[in-house]
């Protein structure tokens, strides 16, 4: 699972981090999101489609192929 | 549909019971979660009660928050918006890209991190207003001994505004946020605000010290004008909503005792009971509100160019397709995604600055007064249903 981050629609109010922040990071600067980890292990898929989900400004995406529906990984 | 789900109806504030939105916003709900809503200057826009509506408008960016745009649900203020409050720095009522200038500016100081680093001295100011309400004694008003004053001292720290000054700028934002002010009273207590914070950014300016208004001063390009602004937004968005939180929140807890118990004696069970309390009681008594820029249609609905909409997140959050059970304060189930902090670009930008002061203020409470209890029969206890903000205007306690 590939995750996309657009720091330019990101208005940095860090829910991805607070839901996962082994994935998430937040820019000291502008606190735009970081991404840790942008293939984060399949054990992870729930909670990175938590913190996706939960993102307020659809800044956060899930690339194509992902196993966000629980497919196998193919 | 019928004549009488399209028929507008007019916003109701008053609420039967202290923790539960008005019933009538719940039944409509049911009914049909976007319906016609007569504004009191006769405009005819929108009132949005159910989740999945209010999620997509707060997220969708041909919804404005412009005051310019606005009607106003509440007939004290019906002429009040249109030809005030449009003031620099008032980043919540500004689009993008306007908008986006100043949180870029400001996400950096209120980023998880940064408020992780604030824990030791929340602790500390938790500790020092507990230590105060023993000294005093039983009983007292734990909105003034306790609600009140630990999120104000934190955000002036923060800020770098005097907190000795707090019953100048708490008298003067209780006035804005009252829904029984005049717009005369709205302006004169604006501008004494924005008076004394243009003279503290000038103060910061010429003698930084080591807080955000300095840093904004010195290391950004916002005017006076605008900083000023944007200093008078953060004060009174960061002290009346987690004071109501933390006011209600016990409340709620004390009719409660089993959640009280999970509360105080499972350090693991904060960080959930914090969102639960946030969904289940709402504080943000009316909206948000937004403006349609063009037509927009939405589960089915044509909302037109020009059209204002008022979002009740007291009634999404209550939403049985989005919560299962929504009206029973459950403070172990995941209740993440309420709409509390609103949701889309504006979501609020002082969140995890408000959730730290929960985790840290209502364990500490409930440790420190084991056998904390109302003082007065719970019927007694005035709620706010007068304020923008929800909540209780005093909590006399004992223990
Ligand atoms: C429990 C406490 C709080 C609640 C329930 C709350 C609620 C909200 C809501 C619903 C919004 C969005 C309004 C809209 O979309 O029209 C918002 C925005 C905002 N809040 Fe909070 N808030 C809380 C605490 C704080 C604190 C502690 C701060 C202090 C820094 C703060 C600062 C702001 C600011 C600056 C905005 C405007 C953000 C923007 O327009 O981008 N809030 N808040
Ligand atoms: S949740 Fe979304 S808006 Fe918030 S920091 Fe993460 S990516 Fe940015």
């Amino acid at each position: 699972m590939k995750i996309i981050a657009d720091s330019g629609r990101c208005i940095g109010a860090g829910m991805c981090v607070l839901a996962l922040g082994e994935v998430f990071d937040q820019s000291e600067e502008d606190g735009t999101v970081v991404l840790l980890d942008p293939d984060p292990p399949a054990s992870m898929a729930g909670a990175v489609r938590r913190a996706v989900q939960l993102c307020p400004s659809g800044a956060l995406s899930l690339a194509e192929g992902d196993r966000a529906d629980g497919e196998s990984d193919t | 549909m019928t004549e009488a789900t399209t028929r507008p109806v007019t916003l109701p504030l008053t609420r039967e019971r202290p923790f539960d939105p008005p019933d009538a916003l719940g039944l409509w709900r049911d009914e049909d979660p976007i319906r016609p809503l007569a504004y009191p200057d006769g405009h005819q826009g929108w009132l949005v009660t159910g989740y999945a509506a209010a999620r997509a408008i707060l997220a969708d960016p041909r919804f404005s928050t412009r005051i310019e745009l606005l009607h106003t649900p509440l007939p004290q203020r019906a002429m009040q918006f249109r030809n005030t409050l449009r003031r620099p720095g008032f980043f919540l009522r500004l689009d993008p890209p306007d908008h986006t200038r100043y949180r870029r500016l400001l996400a950096g100081q209120f980023t998880v991190r940064r408020m992780k680093g604030l824990e030791p001295r929340i602790e500390e100011i938790t500790r020092d207003h507990l230590d105060a309400m023993e000294r005093a004694g039983a009983p007292t008003d734990l909105v003034q001994a306790f609600a009140l004053p630990i999120p104000s001292l934190v955000i002036c720290e923060l800020l770098g505004v005097p907190y000795a000054d707090r019953e100048k700028f708490q008298r003067d934002s209780a006035v804005l946020l009252s829904l029984n002010s005049s717009v005369e009273q709205i302006e004169a207590a604006m501008k004494d605000l924005l008076d004394y914070l243009d003279d503290l950014v000038r103060r910061k300016r010429a003698e930084p010290d080591d807080d955000l208004v300095s840093g904004l001063a010195t290391e950004t390009d916002l005017t006076d004008e605008e900083l000023a602004g944007v200093t008078t937004l953060l004060l009174i968005a960061g002290h009346e909503t987690t004071a109501n939180m933390l006011g209600l929140g016990t409340f709620a807890l004390l009719r409660n005792p089993e959640q009280l118990a999970a509360v105080r004696d499972n350090p693991e069970a904060v960080d959930h009971a914090v969102e639960e309390l946030l969904r289940y009681l709402t504080v943000i008594h009316i909206g948000p509100l937004r403006a349609a820029l063009e037509d927009v249609e939405i589960d089915g609905r044509l909302i037109r160019a020009g059209e204002s909409v008022t979002i009740s997140v007291a009634a999404a959050n209550r939403d049985p397709e989005r919560f299962p059970e929504p009206d029973q304060l459950d403070v172990a189930r995941p209740a993440s995604g309420h709409l509390t902090f609103g949701h889309g670009i504006h979501q609020c930008l002082g969140q995890q600055l408000a959730r730290t002061e929960m985790r840290i203020a209502y364990p500490a409470l409930l440790r420190r007064f084991p056998g904390l209890r109302l003082a007065v029969p719970a019927e007694e206890i005035p709620m706010r249903t007068d304020m923008a903000i929800y909540g209780v205007h005093r909590l006399p306690v004992t223990w």
